[in-house]
């Protein structure tokens, strides 16, 4: 167990290092103390978004007479409604929640990886590395079509008022607007957009990070390092990791998509 | 690797059933917890119920995540709630700025 490896070196008394505080390794209270830390980054952004759409006024009337416009924030389901090879197809939320079922499936075969490695069951760990690897890409690849999708935007544009000058004149113009970016917006105001950017895109880059330390442990398994090392400890603390990028997929799943 | 020679020993323990299959049990309460909330959003319409139900289950869902998953449950106590009492200033900014929100809006919008 975890536990075992949690004391330095059994000829040390206490008073030399030889008990580890709170019965975790150093690695480990490391990477609770790190993802505390990141909590509140993630905290920050969400709270964040729910200050500045709390402040825009919501869309009143009924869900089915909604339509984009940027003098109220967008309703999510009406924006995240596309699913890859269904085109034109209205199906909200459907594929987010693909993406959410991913990450959870990730999360489990992790698990597994730390179970197996508390049994020192190398071949096991690198499956459920693999398995776990492979949900983290499919993942990312479901993030990439979906701002891909966000960014090109919809078939029909939104029309859009700018105020530009004609003649050194400001003159009120209406225009067309396909999908969104850092300047325009085709679903809502201007924040919805750059908040979905910054937000989700966080969160990706946490992801490809996690993908990342998921081949090292990986590589690690295969070359035989935690054999000889005697333990599998850094399997379960990039599992802590792991665990903690779903975890803040769960609440931006419910914050961002659908409150 | 040139280190063949010198491949330590290794015991390899039989899988532990019960604690895979409770690992399982698990995923199954996320997925089906998951497969409520898409349920709920169309099910119920939007207001004040609707994003309590929401709330509730994805704090639902983190505490499965990070007691069972992170096993933070199975920790030192000392661990669990230096994990855990931070989070209060999480609550206190939610509260803060979602307050300071609205007072915006009034400003900006009535």
């Amino acid at each position: 167990m975890a536990h075992a490896h949690a004391t330095t070196a059994s000829d040390q008394n206490v008073w030399n290092g030889g008990v580890a505080p709170l019965g975790a390794s150093y690695g480990k209270l490391m990477m609770w103390f790190f993802l505390l830390s990141d909590a509140f980054t993630f905290s920050g952004l969400l709270i964040t978004y729910g200050l500045v759409r709390s402040s825009h006024p919501a869309f009143s009337g009924l869900a089915d007479a909604f339509a984009f416009s940027h003098d109220y924030w967008p309703i999510p389901e009406k924006v995240f409604e596309a699913v890859p090879f269904l085109h034109g197809i209205s199906l909200p939320l459907v594929f987010v929640g693909i993406m959410t079922f991913i990450l959870i499936m990730s999360s489990v075969t992790m698990v597994l990886a730390v179970e197996a490695g508390h049994r020192m069951d190398q071949k096991a760990v690198e499956k459920w590395m693999l398995w776990t690897i492979l949900g983290g890409l499919t993942f990312l690849g479901c993030q990439a079509w979906e701002w891909t999708h966000f960014i090109v935007g919809t078939d029909v544009a939104t029309k859009v008022t700018d105020f530009i000058f004609v003649n050194g004149e400001l003159t009120k113009i209406t225009k067309d607007v396909y999908g969104a970016n850092l300047h325009i917006n085709q679903y809502g105001p201007q924040d919805f957009a750059d908040f979905f950017f910054f937000i989700t895109g966080f969160h990706g880059f946490h992801v490809f990070s996690g993908v990342l330390l998921n081949f090292l442990i990986y590589y690690n398994t295969v070359t035989g390092v935690y054999n000889r090392r005697g333990h599998y400890e850094m399997v379960e603390k990039v599992g802590l990791y792991w665990h903690f990028v779903d975890l803040v997929w769960v609440f931006v799943f419910t914050f961002f998509y659908l409150v | 690797m040139a280190h063949h020679a010198h491949e330590p020993e290794v015991v390899v323990l039989p899988p532990d059933k019960a604690k895979i299959k409770k690992l399982w049990t698990v995923a199954g309460i996320l997925g089906a917890i998951t497969a409520v909330e898409f349920i709920v959003a169309f099910a119920v319409p939007h207001g004040f119920f609707k994003t309590s139900v929401f709330v509730i289950m994805t704090i639902v869902k983190a505490g499965y995540i990070v007691g069972e998953f992170m096993h933070l449950k199975y920790e030192a106590k000392v661990l669990f709630w230096s994990v855990l009492i931070p989070i209060v200033f999480i609550v206190w900014m939610l509260i803060a700025f979602l307050y300071e929100g609205f007072q915006l809006s009034d400003v900006n919008f009535i």
